[in-house]
C-alpha cells in the first residue's frame, strides 16, 4: 500500500513537471526539441554514471543538462553552418546521441543497472525499492529512510521548475508568445531558449527512472497540447496542463492495475486518450456552431425573400 | 593489421573471417537484406527530406509499434506478412493523424508529430507489456523490434524485406520524374495536370513500407536516422537529385553492411544503434570533406576570398597614393598605406608579402611600389570602383557621400563584361562623383597592346 502511494506520488510529480515545461515547448514550437532532448539525455546519464561511478542526483542532473544543451546547440549549429533544415539537424543529432547511449549500455551491461528495457519504459513499479537514506555516514543502508530516490529527484526538479516559472513568468510569457517583441525589448532570447532547454533536460532526467527516455515525450507534449486547445491565457494553460497530467496519471494507474500492463505506458496512453477526447468535443462544438450559422443564414435568406 | 600474426588470433578476427566466408547461408541473406533496406530507406527518405518532413520516418516507425503488437495479439502468430500488414495499418493511421491534426485543430505541425509519435509508442509499449504478462507461445523476441537485431531475423523476414525493398526501389525509379517535380514544386506539378494527391499517397505508402520493413533490422527508435541521415550527408556531395539519391543509397548500404557485421560479431549488440553511429560518421565526414559544399572547402574559399579582397584593397590604396603624388617619389611606406586605409599592420605585412610574391608590387629599401603588372590591376580596380560610384549616383540617385561604401564591395566582383556595360550606360564616364578622374581601361603609363574588353564575355 505504502508502495502504491510512493509510485503515485512520483508519477504525478513527473507528470506535473513535464506538463509545466511542455507548455513552453508547445508555445515556442519546440516540441521536437523536447523529443530530441529526452532521447539524448540517455547518453548524459550513461556517461555521468560511467565517469563518476555514482548515481547521485547532482551528477545525473549535471550530465543530463550538459548533453541536453549540447543537443540544442549542435542542432542549431548544424542548421546554421551545415545549412540543413532545422528538423533534419535535430534528427541527426539526437539519433546519434541516443544510439551511442544504447551502445554504451550494451557494452557495459554488467556495470550499469540500466538496460534497454528500462530506457523505454522506466521502471516505476520498482521505484519504492531504491530508497534514499539520510544520516548513518557513508553506508547506504544505515540511517533514516526518507523514501524513494526517484521521488526526491523529481521533487527537487519540480520545485526548480515551479520557482523558475513563477519568478520568470513575465519574461517566459513574452519570449513564448512574441519572440520578436522580446527581442526589441532587449530580452536575451538565446539565454531564455537555453534556459528552457535546461529545464527540459532536468525534467527528463528526473523522470527517467519513472517513465524512461521516450515516454517522457508523451508527458511533455500531450497534456500541454490538450491545454493549448482550450486555454485562453498562459496561466490557465499551465493550470489546464497540470490538470490534464494529473487526470492521466489517475486513469493510467487504474488502467495499468486492471490490465496488468506497464504503468508508465498506460499513463501516456491515457494522456493521449484525453487529448483526443478534447479534440473530439471541440470538433463537435465547431460542427454545431457551423450548423447553427447555416440555419441562421437560411432564415435570413428566407426572411429577405 | 601488420602485427596481427604476433598474437594468437582473437575470436573477433575468426568471427569476421567466418562471416565473410558465408558458410552460413543465412548470413548472406541477412547481409543482402540489410543492404537493400539501407538503399531503399535512404532513397525514399530523401523525398521525405525534400518535402521538409525529415522526421516523418521517426513518427511512422513509432506508430508502427501498436500495429505489430495488435497483429500478434489478434492472430497469435509471428508470421512476417501478418505482422507487416498490422504495422502498415497503424503506421498509416499515424501518417494521417500527423496530416490531420494541424489542418483541423490549433495544434502545430511539430507538436502533431511529437504527439503521434509518443502516443502510438505508448500504446505499443502498453500492449507489449500486456503481451509479456500473457501465457502465449513465441512471444519472446517481439521486443527485438525496438532496437533491431539483424541476427534474430528469420528466413521469412528476409524474404519479405527483399520483396518490399525491391518494390520500393523499382517504384521510385519508375516514377522518379514525377516524384522529383512534386518534391520541388507542388503547385507547378498541379498545373501540369499531375494527380499530385495520388502520388503523395504513393510516396507515403513507400515511406511507410520502408519504415515498417526495417523495424526488425534497425528498430523502432532509430529508424528515423536511416531515412534522414544518408540524404543529409549525400546533399553535400552533389547538386543533382539523381546523383544525391544514388550517393544516399550507397551510404545507406555501407552503413547497413557495417552494422549487420557488428550484429553478428557481438550478438548482444543491437543493430540499429550501430547503423546510426556508422551513418553519423559518414555524415560528419561528408559535412567536413565534401569537395564543394564541405565545411573545410568552404572555409578555404572564404579565406581565399578575404585574402583577395585584402590584396586588392592594398593595390587600390597604392594606386591612390600614386595619384596623389604624380611626379614625386613612387615609393610608399606601410605608414603611407595605413594613412589611407585602416588595416592592422600584421595583415598589411602579410598582404604586401603576397603581392610581392605575385609580382604586383616591388619592395625596395625606400618602400613599396607597383610593378607595371600591378598598375594594370590597380587601374582596373579603381576604374570599376569609380564607374560603379558614378552608376549609383546617376541611375540610383544616391548622393556622392553614399556611394563609396557600396563601390568598395562591388569592385572585387565586377567582371569585364559588366564593366563594359557600365561604361555604355553612363553618360559621364570621365569623372566619378567625388571629382576624381576615372582611368581608362588601358593604363596610360604602360600602353600595352589593345585589350578587346568589349569582346570578352568571359568572367
Amino acid at each position: 500500500m505504502i508502495n502504491d502511494i510512493w509510485i503515485l506520488a512520483t508519477a504525478s510529480l513527473v507528470a506535473a513537471a513535464c506538463a509545466l515545461v511542455g507548455v513552453f515547448l508547445i508555445l515556442r514550437r519546440q516540441a521536437l526539441m523536447g523529443d530530441a532532448i529526452s532521447h539524448s539525455v540517455l547518453l548524459g546519464i550513461v556517461l555521468a554514471y560511467l565517469i563518476t561511478d555514482s548515481r547521485a542526483l547532482p551528477i545525473m542532473l549535471g550530465g543530463a543538462v550538459i548533453i541536453g544543451l549540447l543537443t540544442a546547440w549542435l542542432s542549431d549549429t548544424l542548421n546554421r553552418v551545415g545549412k540543413l533544415q532545422s528538423d533534419a539537424s535535430i534528427g541527426i543529432v539526437f539519433t546519434l546521441f541516443f544510439a551511442i547511449g544504447v551502445i554504451l549500455i550494451s557494452l557495459y551491461a554488467g556495470q550499469i543497472d540500466l538496460d534497454q528495457e528500462c530506457v523505454l519504459y522506466g521502471e516505476i513499479a520498482f521505484i519504492p525499492f531504491d530508497t534514499l537514506h539520510i544520516g548513518g555516514g557513508g553506508n547506504l543502508n544505515d540511517g533514516f529512510e526518507i523514501g524513494p530516490r526517484a521521488f526526491w529527484a523529481i521533487a527537487v526538479v519540480f520545485i526548480i521548475v515551479l520557482i523558475s516559472i513563477i519568478v520568470a513568468f513575465n519574461r517566459l510569457q513574452t519570449v513564448a508568445f512574441h519572440p520578436k517583441l522580446a527581442l526589441s525589448l532587449g530580452i536575451n532570447i538565446v539565454f531564455w531558449h537555453y534556459f528552457l532547454m535546461t529545464l527540459v533536460s532536468m525534467t527528463t532526467v528526473a523522470s527517467f527512472d519513472a517513465v524512461g527516455a521516450i515516454l517522457v515525450v508523451a508527458l511533455l507534449v500531450i497534456p500541454a497540447s490538450s491545454a493549448y486547445l482550450i486555454a485562453k491565457s498562459l496561466k490557465t494553460m499551465l493550470w489546464f496542463a497540470v490538470g490534464y497530467s494529473q487526470a492521466s496519471v489517475a486513469i493510467g494507474y487504474t488502467l495499468a492495475y486492471q490490465l496488468d500492463s506497464s504503468i508508465s505506458a498506460s499513463i501516456a496512453v491515457s494522456a493521449g486518450v484525453l487529448l483526443f477526447l478534447t479534440i473530439a468535443i471541440l470538433q463537435v462544438q465547431k460542427w454545431r456552431q457551423r450548423h447553427k450559422k447555416e440555419i441562421l443564414n437560411s432564415h435570413h435568406k428566407y426572411n429577405r425573400l | 593489421m601488420a602485427g596481427f600474426e604476433l598474437f594468437p588470433p582473437p575470436s573477433l578476427w575468426d568471427n569476421l573471417r567466418l562471416f565473410w566466408q558465408f558458410e552460413d547461408m543465412n548470413v548472406l541473406w541477412v547481409l543482402m537484406g540489410s543492404v537493400l533496406l539501407g538503399m531503399s530507406a535512404s532513397v525514399i527518405g530523401g523525398f521525405a527530406f525534400l518535402r521538409k518532413r525529415a522526421l516523418i520516418g521517426d513518427a511512422l516507425a513509432h506508430a508502427a509499434l501498436p500495429g505489430v503488437m495488435m497483429a500478434f495479439l489478434l492472430f497469435q502468430t509471428r508470421d512476417p506478412l501478418i505482422i507487416f500488414i498490422g504495422a502498415l495499418c497503424s503506421s498509416f493511421i499515424g501518417f494521417f493523424l500527423i496530416d490531420w491534426l494541424p489542418k483541423n485543430t490549433k495544434i502545430k505541425a511539430d507538436a502533431a508529430l511529437a504527439i503521434t509519435l509518443s502516443f502510438f509508442f505508448a500504446i505499443g509499449l502498453m500492449l507489449l507489456s500486456f503481451i509479456q504478462g500473457m501465457e502465449v507461445n513465441n512471444k519472446s523476441g517481439l521486443d527485438k523490434i525496438l532496437f533491431g537485431q539483424a541476427a534474430a531475423m528469420t528466413e521469412g523476414d528476409i524474404k519479405l524485406l527483399g520483396y518490399v525493398t525491391v518494390f520500393v526501389l523499382v517504384t521510385v525509379v519508375l516514377f522518379f520524374q514525377k516524384f522529383r517535380l512534386i518534391a520541388f514544386n507542388q503547385a507547378y506539378a498541379r498545373t501540369l495536370g499531375i494527380a499530385v494527391n495520388r502520388y503523395e499517397l504513393l510516396l507515403a505508402l513507400l515511406i511507410v513500407m520502408s519504415v515498417v520493413v526495417g523495424l526488425q533490422l534497425v528498430g523502432v527508435v532509430l529508424m528515423a536516422a536511416v531515412l534522414l541521415t544518408p540524404m543529409a550527408a549525400a546533399r553535400y556531395w552533389s547538386n543533382q537529385l539523381a546523383h544525391i539519391l544514388i550517393i544516399a543509397a550507397l551510404l545507406g548500404a555501407l552503413s547497413a553492411l557495417i552494422s549487420t557485421q557488428i550484429s553478428y560479431l557481438a550478438p548482444a549488440m543491437p543493430t540499429g544503434p550501430w547503423m546510426v553511429v556508422s551513418l553519423s560518421v559518414l555524415f560528419i565526414l561528408s559535412l567536413l570533406f565534401a569537395p564543394q559544399k564541405g565545411l573545410i572547402k568552404q572555409h578555404l574559399n572564404y579565406k581565399r576570398l578575404r585574402q583577395k579582397v585584402a590584396e586588392e584593397n592594398v593595390l587600390r590604396t597604392l594606386y591612390k597614393l600614386h595619384e596623389g603624388h604624380p611626379f614625386s617619389h613612387h615609393h610608399f611606406t606601410q605608414a603611407d598605406i595605413q594613412s589611407f586605409r585602416n588595416m592592422p599592420s600584421s595583415c598589411l605585412q602579410n598582404t604586401l608579402k603576397q603581392l610581392c610574391k605575385k609580382g604586383l608590387t616591388e619592395c625596395t629599401t625606400q618602400g613599396f611600389t607597383l610593378t607595371p603588372e600591378g598598375i594594370k590591376k590597380a587601374t582596373q580596380l579603381t576604374r570599376r570602383h569609380r564607374l560603379w560610384e558614378n552608376y549609383l549616383n546617376e541611375q540610383a540617385a544616391l548622393s556622392p557621400d553614399q556611394v563609396h561604401q557600396q563601390a568598395e564591395r562591388i569592385e572585387h566582383i565586377l567582371t569585364d563584361a559588366q564593366e563594359a556595360q557600365l561604361q555604355q550606360e553612363l553618360s559621364n564616364s570621365q569623372q566619378d562623383p567625388h571629382g576624381n578622374q576615372i582611368p581608362s581601361s588601358v593604363p596610360s603609363s604602360i600602353q600595352s597592346p589593345v585589350h578587346s574588353k568589349e569582346g570578352g564575355g568571359r568572367n
